[in-house]
């Protein structure tokens, strides 16, 4: 027995994956196969596209400021939207997450673990009771107003504008974009940077050339962890909108409260067909242009 | 060292966990599903209901039974899980219209009186309402009207008593509106004078360009979060239910002086307790439903929910009346020559798939106007 | 550390944690209200520990998500060994996909297929309840597994290669040889994948919120009901002593790193 082992070892590690293999294909590949079946499915099971013209052509009049109206395609609209809020947070998370994951990977050993674990510390309090706090905070008589006007500094509207949408979302996802990158850079080799510095690179170009190049991994990784929460959310906009921001996410929700499965379903179809077609691409440029075709 | 610590953790975690957690699951078993706070559950000092039922249980029938209790946010949040037919609850409360459709899809059951004597103490008032015309399914748990709240260091005492200040332009940016479309709708067409029950699609043309009017105005649309806004003065103008404005007085700040009123034509509404068909122990269920009704536990819930209770014991009671203060008493119980005829004109009812999906459509092109 | 990084890290965590402060604050509010503060009192933390609905909820949300680290850090663990060895470039790639999908997917999405599964499989065998406990917890495993596996393979790949094969060469079996060389090599990696796993569990509301069921409410289920009725400061009491479990478990743990070094 143990010879035959140890002549195929190969078989041990096929045992190890098998039980996430099969884990896999019942809980990750099926569902899709259920998400599609009722996209394309009415209430009866029987056979539509309905659902999915849906999406695409039903429309709605949208009164603009001067007070006409035009006709938009309600869903689509709806989605450009959560893609324009996803995209800006996701922005400004990597502008703020990234200084801050350099910071972490320079600092000593035992303060680069205190301040993982402080990054992750707010997610173990639940996302919902965080936003809660936020609209404490960033409403017209709440903290912060209270702070500035304390100050002399006048009052800000935030809670229900864009603005307020986009903070609670950077806020929320703030970790997921730091501790990815956090974790390419700690692995990156000191004696690098200074072999660059030594062929002559400033702080600027080490930067440029060196750093930023190798965090890719890292940098994607964190983009996509920031994106996706953020182009499907649906508490967020609710709670610190003010009702009055609309996302994908409520959509999928709404409709699955109003006990349109089928529809809930064919929008989350298409969002999911957008989302793996364009992290695909994500890849694949990637792949191809950061690490000059070399795919590991 | 540290590693090991965080695994040895996790383990002790897990082993003390599952120790409480596989102990004491024998016997019976009841699973209730209910609006979120929505019982008294003992905090503040009051009647821990759930408790005290399977105390009361264990002595008069010396049988242990464990309630699940779990809640939900909105009546269609729960009539997803349940006629998905993934749940199984034993007593549910929902609202009226739920409750029609419900019964007409053939999701609950009808009950047997016979295990629920207390059901004497509801009024006949609240009896053959539309929604279960034959008293076969339902309980009325509580009962209510929907009323303006305003604060008046704001709003001048002369623009309030109509659904006209919800609309009215000097406040704009401080009014709220409900964040649900059947509500939302509903104080546009009570203001319209429109049906709230209408088929007729160009009704609700009409009260989707009376919220589309109205959007301008509305600093945000809520459910909850209506205590904050109008406790704190973030928001000076918004409809909810009349018990909960006593709520709110308790809570405001210094700077803000709530009051209320009723429009002249509102929404009238019941929850009621409800088996579904998916129930597993419908006679534990009535058990349960006759100990809601019985003096302790009915006066302790409608002292905790602050909404209007249907049960003749609970009104009756000076304890009851004392603890509510008259003005409470006065708001929540108001005088009606007929609940059931107002009620029933009033009240939402079930609406069609095809009426149901247009007004989501336009509640939607509300929301993302 | 450089000053200008002090005064950068400093802001941001002190944004990080102000809505923490918030809650800290309104947790001893004396009033009901989460916005208007009225006087300190402790009476919210009281009322916690006699809400037995709470705490029961509290309880859940830790079985859950301790089981669904446990079994997902477990499989993640043996999986990443797996894939780490597979050999064709295709097997590889599909595995890749595979363990892409549920991080790629936004949780709604893996929420509601995994909720129409269980619906659907239900009702084909007349179960009269296909969600409880368990469909929350494939699904939290589910979501959960991807994060372990990623952190794993990474420290799997920088390992020396020649040193299982050594074990093995001086008479450990292929298991033994994991065991003895292998997981010790790998266990930061399997550390912070399950650190990783608890903590997104803990967070979660989305997926939960679509395939809870019978009977097992857990804490995100029960804030998301309480729209009809307010939020307690009940429930930014308990977000404190959270907090400071979660801190104190910190200063702890590095207390003990302290007496490591200074051995």
């Amino acid at each position: 027995m143990r010879t035959a082992n140890r002549r195929h070892p190969q078989n041990g590690y096929r045992m190890a994956l098998a039980p996430y293999s099969i884990w896999s294909a019942l809980f990750v590949v099926v569902p899709l196969a259920f998400i599609a079946y009722y996209a394309f499915t009415d209430n009866q099971f029987a056979f539509t596209t309905e659902n999915i013209t849906r999406f695409f052509t039903a429309t709605s009049n949208i009164v603009q400021e001067d007070g006409s109206s035009v006709e938009v395609r309600t869903y689509l609209l709806i989605f450009m939207r959560s893609v324009k809020l996803a995209v800006i947070s996701t922005i400004i998370c990597l502008l703020l997450g990234y200084p801050m994951a350099y910071i972490m990977s320079r600092a000593k050993e035992r303060t680069q673990k205190t301040m993982v674990t402080l990054i992750m510390i707010p997610m173990w309090m639940n996302f919902l009771i965080r936003t809660y706090a936020w609209m404490t905070i960033l409403q017209d008589t709440g903290i912060l107003n209270g702070f500035l006007s304390a100050l002399g500094l006048g009052t800000v509207h935030i809670i229900g504008t864009e603005a307020a949408v986009i903070i609670g979302m950077v806020y929320d996802y703030f970790p997921y974009m730091v501790l990815p990158i956090y974790s390419i850079l700690a692995k990156l080799d000191g004696r690098l940077l200074e072999a660059a510095r030594d062929l002559g690179c400033g702080s600027i170009s080490v930067l440029r050339r060196v750093i930023i190049p190798l965090s890719m991994p890292g940098v994607i990784s964190g983009i996509t962890m920031v994106l996706i929460p953020s182009i499907s959310t649906f508490y967020i906009s609710q709670k610190l909108g003010n009702g009055k921001f609309f996302l994908i996410g409520d959509a999928i929700e709404g409709q699955y409260v109003a006990n349109n499965l089928h529809f809930a379903a064919a929008i989350a179809f298409i969002l999911m067909l957008i989302l793996l077609v364009c992290m695909a691409a994500v890849k694949y440029v990637t792949a191809r242009y950061v690490y000059g075709g070399d795919e590991e | 060292m540290k590693k090991w610590i965080s695994l040895c953790l996790i383990a002790m975690m897990l082993a003390g966990m599952c120790l409480t957690g596989c102990g004491g699951k024998k016997g019976l078993t009841l699973n209730v599903y209910n609006w979120g706070e929505y019982i008294s559950d003992g905090s503040e000092g009051s009647f821990d209901t759930i408790r005290e039922f399977e105390k009361w249980y264990q002595e008069t029938y010396g049988e242990k039974v464990t309630v699940n209790y779990s809640t939900f946010a909105s009546n269609e949040d729960m009539y997803s899980k349940i006629s998905s037919g993934a749940v199984s609850y034993d007593v549910i409360i929902p609202s009226d219209y739920m409750i029609a459709r419900m019964a007409q899809e053939g999701l609950l059951l009808p009950l047997n009186f016979d295990n629920i004597p207390n059901y004497q103490y509801i009024e006949d008032t609240f009896k053959g309402l539309y929604y279960d015309p034959d008293n076969q399914y339902s309980i009325p748990y509580t009962y209510g009207i929907v009323g303006v709240i305003y604060d008046a260091n704001v709003v001048d005492e002369a623009d309030s008593g109509s659904w006209d200040l919800l609309w009215n332009e000097k406040y704009a940016g401080k009014v709220l509106q409900f964040n649900n479309s059947r509500d939302a709708f509903g104080t546009a067409m009570y203001k319209l004078g429109i049906d709230v029950n209408t088929t007729d699609k160009a009704s609700w043309d009409k009260a989707y360009d009376e919220l589309l009017a109205q959007r301008p105005l509305v600093k945000s649309y809520v459910m909850d979060e209506i205590f904050n806004m109008m406790e704190s003065g973030e928001a000076a103008i918004g409809a909810y239910y009349a018990g909960d404005y006593f709520t709110m007085v308790d809570a405001q700040s210094e700077n803000v002086d709530l009051q209320f009123y009723y429009p002249e034509n509102t929404n009238f509404y019941v929850d009621a307790m409800c088996i579904p068909s998916c129930a597993q122990n419908k006679e534990l269920a009535e058990t349960f439903i006759n100990f809601m009704l019985s003096e302790e536990p009915a006066i302790a819930n409608a002292e905790f929910t602050y909404y209007a209770s249907p049960n003749s014991i609970v009104y009756t009671n000076d304890g009851y009346i004392e603890e509510m203060g008259g003005e409470a008493m006065e708001v929540l119980y108001p005088e009606l020559e007929n609940f059931a005829e107002a009620y029933n004109k009033l009240a939402y009812k079930n609406l069609d798939s095809e009426a149901l999906g247009y007004l989501n459509t336009l509640w939607e092109n509300v929301k993302i106007n | 550390m450089k000053t200008s990084s002090k005064i950068y890290s400093s802001i941001v965590f002190a944004i990080l944690f102000a809505p923490i402060l918030v809650l800290l604050v309104f947790s001893f509010n004396e009033s009901k209200s989460l916005s208007v503060f009225s006087g300190f009192s402790l009476k919210w933390y009281q009322e916690l520990l006699k809400d037995r609905n709470t705490l029961e909820a509290v309880r859940n949300t830790l079985i859950l998500a301790a089981s669904a680290t446990v079994i997902s850090t477990v499989m993640g663990t043996a999986a990443a060994v797996g894939i780490n060895k597979l050999r064709s470039k295709w097997s590889k790639a599909v595995m890749n996909t595979v363990t892409d999908i549920p991080m790629t997917n936004p949780d709604i999405i893996t929420g509601i297929s995994l909720m129409l599964m269980f619906v659907f499989v239900g009702r084909l065998f007349g179960a009269s309840t296909s969600l409880s406990f368990w469909t929350m917890l494939i699904a939290h495993i589910t979501f959960c597994l991807p994060y372990v596996i990623l952190q794993i393979l990474p420290k799997l790949r920088q390992m020396d290669k020649s040193l299982p094969e050594a074990a093995m060469d001086l008479g450990c079996t292929p298991m033994g040889a994991f065991f003895k060389v292998e997981l010790p090599e790998i266990l930061p990696g399997i550390i912070t994948g399950a650190i990783m796993a608890f903590t997104l569990s803990l967070d979660d509301f989305v997926i939960s919120y679509f395939t809870s069921g019978n009977g097992f409410e857990t804490l995100p289920i029960r804030i998301y009901g309480m729209t009809k009725k307010t939020v307690t400061p009940k429930m930014y009491a308990l977000a404190t002593i959270i907090f400071f479990v979660t801190l104190g478990l910190l200063l702890i743990s590095n207390l003990v790193d302290e007496k490591d070094e200074a051995k």
